[in-house]
């Protein structure tokens, strides 16, 4: 790894300072599990690494009218851990359970992991699925604006992402077929049922950035949150990744199959809280 | 670029404290084998995949090849010596840790070179499970730890007898 100078800021307002003056090459560090690996391979070189560790605003999760607030560098492993997302959004505890291995759950962020926008990050596919917010240190972004394409965001330079705000639904779902490795989702599926009843079907890892599958919500508009609701739709390859863990073809059957898991687990929990 | 200095941190290690001067960009795993000798946690992949350098930050099982040193300041660190602590070392069998002794009684190592970041991850399940710990459960937060020895089985079997052994009822001696 390159040299870098390092420093810790205590608070939001000192964070900022330190960004006025770093310049372009300072880089966020967040809980390093994708940039400590990214600069060891001389993938990234920041001249300068602020941590993000000393900012206890920045961590924790809340509930805040009928959203729960997730602050950005609250690990995945404190979300598994939290009562408050289990009791409102259990989906998001078997989300954040499945990511990677306990370790990297233990330091990986909500933050970071948003802020990179892997096209196989599960994250993007919760946020977009539940239609949530992401509050930086000046403005929110809707999902649907914040994740622009293949590991962009909307964030402008030297923005800081705050928390997340995620909407409390009426009923939410997640489906992931991980790569056997790494446990990255070669496709992920979140459905979910707005609390206004607005069927959302937020798709990871089948393209360079995650997407709404349309055609899938409207049938479930049409015929209820049922996986039969899906019968003879399929999703086509074309624009889909196609890499060395599965092809296009392969990734757009995922997408079906996914999505019919979702369902059936919505459907399961249903039965399990009557 | 702006001259890159060492930085002093202060941290506890095996329930010493220390105190520091690291440089940014030196990794927590480097840091404990290189500059503090503590050659137990091993580094295998050196790319947050198999665990051998898996080490107890605050409690909690963090990848130490995948994380800066300067972070750890103000943190705990537990690496394996610190799990039997003895004038002795590891010889001093009545000092071994429920987790080390269920690994020794099950056989759980063959080369050990994954043992010391299997036997740090095997404690977080403990800590995260408990009672509730069942196989299944194991198979899966084993994820981030790879062996090539053993197969897995003896390893399972060790992290159950010592996520039991390490319960408090246990702990009392009436478990
Ligand atoms: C072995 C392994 C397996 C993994 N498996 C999965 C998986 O199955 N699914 C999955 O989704 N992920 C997986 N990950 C990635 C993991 O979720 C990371 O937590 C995540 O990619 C990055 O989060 P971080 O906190 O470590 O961020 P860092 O690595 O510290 O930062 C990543 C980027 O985000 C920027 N950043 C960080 N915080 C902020 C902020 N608050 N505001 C603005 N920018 C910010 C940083 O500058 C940097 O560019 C895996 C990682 C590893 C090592
Ligand atoms: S050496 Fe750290 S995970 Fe392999
Ligand atoms: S005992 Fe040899 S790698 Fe596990």
């Amino acid at each position: 790894m390159r040299p870098f100078t390092y420093s810790r800021p205590g608070d939001i307002a000192e964070l900022r300072r330190l960004l006025a003056t770093a310049g372009d090459d300072a880089r966020l560090l967040a809980g390093g599990q994708t940039l400590i690996a990214t600069m060891k391979q001389g993938l990234a070189a920041p001249e300068a690494l602020i941590s993000l560790a000393g900012i206890d605003e920045l961590t924790g999760i809340r509930v805040e009218q009928e959203a729960l607030v997730i602050g950005a560098m609250t690990p995945h492993a404190d979300i598994v851990r939290s009562e408050e997302v289990r009791g409102r959004i259990p989906a998001l505890t078997t989300l954040a359970n499945e990511i990677g291995d306990p370790a990297v759950r233990e330091k990986g962020t909500i933050g970071g992991s948003i802020a990179n926008n892997d096209p196989a990050a599960d994250w993007p596919a919760a946020l977009l699925g539940l239609d949530a917010v992401v509050t930086t240190d000046r403005r929110e972004w809707s999902a649907s604006d914040f994740f622009t394409g293949m590991f962009e965001t909307a964030l402008a330079p030297g923005e800081v992402i705050v928390s997340v705000r995620f909407p409390v639904p009426r009923r939410g779902a997640y489906a992931k077929f991980p790569n056997p490795a790494s446990r990255y989702a070669v496709v992920g599926v979140f459905v979910a049922e707005g609390a206004d009843g607005t069927p959302r079907v937020a798709v990871t890892g089948a393209g360079p950035v995650v997407f709404r599958w349309a055609e899938a919500e409207a049938r479930l508009a049409d015929h209820g949150f049922r996986p039969d609701a899906l019968d003879g739709l399929s999703h086509p390859e074309n624009g889909l990744n196609d890499d060395i863990h599965a092809s296009a073809g392969y990734r757009a059957h995922l997408i079906g199959v996914m999505t019919r898991r979702a369902l059936t687990r919505l459907a399961a929990a249903d039965e399990a809280a009557e | 670029m702006g001259e890159v200095n060492p930085i002093e941190i202060e941290l506890t290690v095996n329930g010493e404290t220390r105190r520091c001067r690291v440089m940014p960009h030196r990794l927590l795993v480097e840091f404990l084998r290189e500059d503090l000798g503590l050659t137990g946690t091993h580094v295998g992949c050196d790319t947050a995949q198999c665990g051998a350098c898996t080490v107890l930050w605050n409690g909690r099982p963090v990848k130490a090849c995948n994380t800066l040193a300067v972070e750890a300041a103000g943190a705990a660190i537990t690496t394996i010596e610190g799990l039997a602590p003895s004038p002795k070392g590891i010889a001093d069998e009545a000092a071994w840790h429920p987790m080390q002794r269920a690994f020794h009684e099950h056989h759980g190592l063959q080369c050990g070179f994954c043992t010391p970041g299997m036997i740090m991850a095997a404690i977080g399940i403990a800590e995260r499970h408990g009672d509730a710990l069942d196989e299944e459960t194991v198979r899966a937060e084993l994820e981030g730890n790879l062996c090539r020895c053993t197969g897995y089985q003896n390893i399972v079997d060790a992290v159950l007898a010592g996520a039991r052994a390490m319960t408090p009822a246990a702990q009392r001696g009436d478990g």
